[in-house]
């Protein structure tokens, strides 16, 4: 190979840039399979789903369950739970959904059981909790107020409880997940 | 490091040798041993040697409970326990862990609010107080990521709570939040990857602290006139004088500490952390570890998540940005009356907030708590920055430490 009398720039840059560009998607493809290793595992992901038998849960009464390690509620709510929620004016909520929206079947509300804001279990299952402002929720820990359909009303939670997908295999029995 | 000469003189041979390879002892005796340090310091520049202690408690019984303990959802509980009933001086180890986070943050912040009265971060100091922030923001991850390791009942709402922050992030919260905790909720991955954190950020803890005595050594120390260095007069070698001080300061501050581990160990903690974490239920009141409650408390005021959010992390960056907000070329606070007062109410606005972030979260506590983050905030960019235009500089500063130490006549002594 002869050397050339003048070196050629541009060709140069071109490699520069070149092993500039190599080098940073090398290094950048390297880098992921160490951050991804830290997202929900196989175990995790592998999708569980639950079967609950809703009949002994007598009017008024709620229970919470455990599907992929969450608390999920299911509350038997009462002809005043469901008034109370049809009645509210959607368009004054902080996440507007209707109650249709939020139960597929108005006796029957469940939901995700952890406050939306930093993921708090809110009281209002038990008999002697209290319930909130709105006869609902209450989560004491920075004090969001939830009401019978499980919305947001007050305090700092953005949205609505969150709704599991789940399917009435019957009158009694229940899917979620 | 440092601008000043060098005195070493190797008197052994092998000193010498290895002084021409590397010249460690040379360097130790110049930054540690004849170092010049402002002759005035007070009391309130012992606490970096302090917080060196306990760095090192830490450290040191950390890792011997790691030897211990295990990071397993199912047994991490149990095995805390075990350290406390079976391992020889087990509880003896894990009182001096816990009660040991506590006095370091105690420690960090006089510390801190040493440097915010005598404008120790004022130029050529801003880097030195840049460091000290992340060393704090460091702090703040270690002992949060230990207090999950117990897996108590606050270990786990408190981990909850604080991860779910994340989740405010716009669009990809959600995705960080899960990165994080490996699962769907806090649950045995985030135990485990937490433990492994635990152990290290300690470790990048002790690179900073050098990097900030790195930092220090160029610049030297500010001191209690916040008058820079201008003569041989004006400053005593580091040994003895100042070693031995520090030293006093820091045995009897083990004293007090040594007292908290033997006699009051669970004081600083929560009682439901004895109690099994349980996925299913929330302690009806979660407080964080006390060293967090003014943010907390500031986190809880704003009535939006995303807004409580931005609201705590910025409580924390305007004091790392106070360099650039408080420009009076006047250092000490002992020089500036009405800057002095404004501190005391920042003081005082800090530990009430730590005392409100202690309460529910209802009634005049959230008003309350409102006024006095308003007041964090104004204090931080509106009052220092326009002190720094109005406060009229001082006639009674001294025109030098010596001068100051040594007197041109009482009046010095009697400004403060
Ligand atoms: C910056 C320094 C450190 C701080 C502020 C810190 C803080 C904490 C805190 C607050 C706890 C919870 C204590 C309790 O309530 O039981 C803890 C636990 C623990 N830490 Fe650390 N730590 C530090 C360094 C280390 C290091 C370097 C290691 C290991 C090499 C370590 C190992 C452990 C272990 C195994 C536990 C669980 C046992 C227990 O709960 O007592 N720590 N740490
Ligand atoms: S977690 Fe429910 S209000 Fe904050």
């Amino acid at each position: 190979m002869s050397t050339a009398e003048t070196v050629d720039n541009s060709r140069r840059d071109f490699l520069y840039i070149a092993t500039g560009a190599v080098g940073v998607t090398g290094t950048a493809m390297a880098v992921w399979p160490f951050i991804d290793q830290m997202n929900p595992d196989a175990s995790q992901k592998a999708l569980s789903s639950i079967e609950v038998d809703i009949a002994p849960i007598e009017v008024g009464q709620a229970i919470t369950v455990v599907w992929r390690g969450k608390p999920v509620f299911i509350r038997h709510r009462t002809e005043e739970d469901i008034k109370l929620a049809v009645e509210t004016d959607v368009a004054e909520l902080r996440d507007p959904q209707t109650d249709a929206e939020r139960a597929q079947k108005p006796e029957w509300l469940i939901m995700i059981g952890i406050c939306t804001h930093l993921g708090c279990v809110p009281l209002g299952q038990k008999p002697g909790d209290v319930k909130g402002d709105y006869h609902g929720w209450f989560c004491p820990c920075h004090g969001s107020h939830y009401d019978s359909a499980g919305r947001i009303r007050k305090g700092p939670a953005p949205r609505n409880l969150d709704l599991p997908g789940y399917k009435f295999l019957s009158d009694t029995l229940v899917k979620i997940g | 490091m440092g601008h000043h000469e060098s005195n070493y003189q190797p008197k052994w041979a092998i000193e010498k040798w290895l002084d021409e390879r590397l010249p460690v002892i040379r360097m130790m005796s110049d930054q540690f041993i004849v170092f010049p340090t402002p002759r005035n310091l007070n009391y309130w520049w012992t606490l970096g040697m302090v917080l060196f202690f306990f760095l090192i408690i830490q450290i040191v019984t950390g890792i011997v409970l790691a030897m211990h303990y295990v990071a397993d959802s199912g047994l991490a509980f149990d095995s805390v326990e075990h350290i406390m009933r079976d391992v020889n001086w087990g509880w003896l180890l894990r009182y001096m862990h816990a009660n040991g986070g506590s006095f370091f943050f105690i420690a960090v912040y006089i510390h801190i609010l040493r440097g915010l009265y005598y404008g120790s971060y004022k130029a050529p100091r801003e880097i030195l107080w840049l460091v000290g922030i992340v060393i704090y923001i460091l702090m703040m991850a270690a002992a949060f990521m230990g207090y999950v390791l117990p897996w108590g009942q606050m270990s786990y709402w408190g981990a909850t709570v604080i991860t779910n922050l994340f989740s405010a992030i716009p669009w990809v919260g959600d995705s960080i939040t899960q990165l994080l905790w490996g699962a769907y909720s806090v649950s045995q991955p985030t135990l485990n990857r937490f433990f492994a954190l635990h152990y290290l950020v300690p470790m990048i803890l002790a690179v900073f602290v050098i990097i900030h005595v790195w930092a220090l050594h160029v610049v030297g120390s500010n001191n209690p006139e916040g008058l820079d260095v201008k003569t041989k007069e004006d400053t005593l070698p580091f040994h003895p004088y100042f070693t031995m001080k520090d030293l006093f300061v820091a045995i009897s501050v083990l004293g007090i500490y040594a007292f908290f581990v033997f006699y009051m160990s669970n004081y600083m903690g929560h009682p439901d952390n004895y109690i099994r974490a349980n996925p299913m239920v929330t302690p009806t009141h979660i407080v964080p570890e006390w060293y967090f409650l003014p943010f907390y408390a500031i986190l809880r005021a704003v009535p939006d998540k995303l807004g409580g959010v931005i609201a705590m992390f910025g409580a924390i960056i305007v004091v790392a940005i106070i360099p650039w907000l408080d420009t009076h070329p006047i250092r000490s606070l002992r020089y500036r009356p009405i800057a002095r007062i404004m501190f005391w109410l920042f003081v005082a606005t800090a530990l009430l907030l730590g005392f409100l972030g202690a309460k529910p979260a209802s009634g005049w506590y959230i008003t309350a708590s409102r006024a006095l983050m308003v007041f964090w905030f104004v204090y931080f960019l509106i009052i220092l920055p326009i002190l720094s235009r109005m406060e009229r500089n001082n006639d009674k500063l001294p025109g030098s430490i010596s001068e100051a130490v040594l007197g041109k006549s009482d009046d010095a002594a009697e400004a403060r």
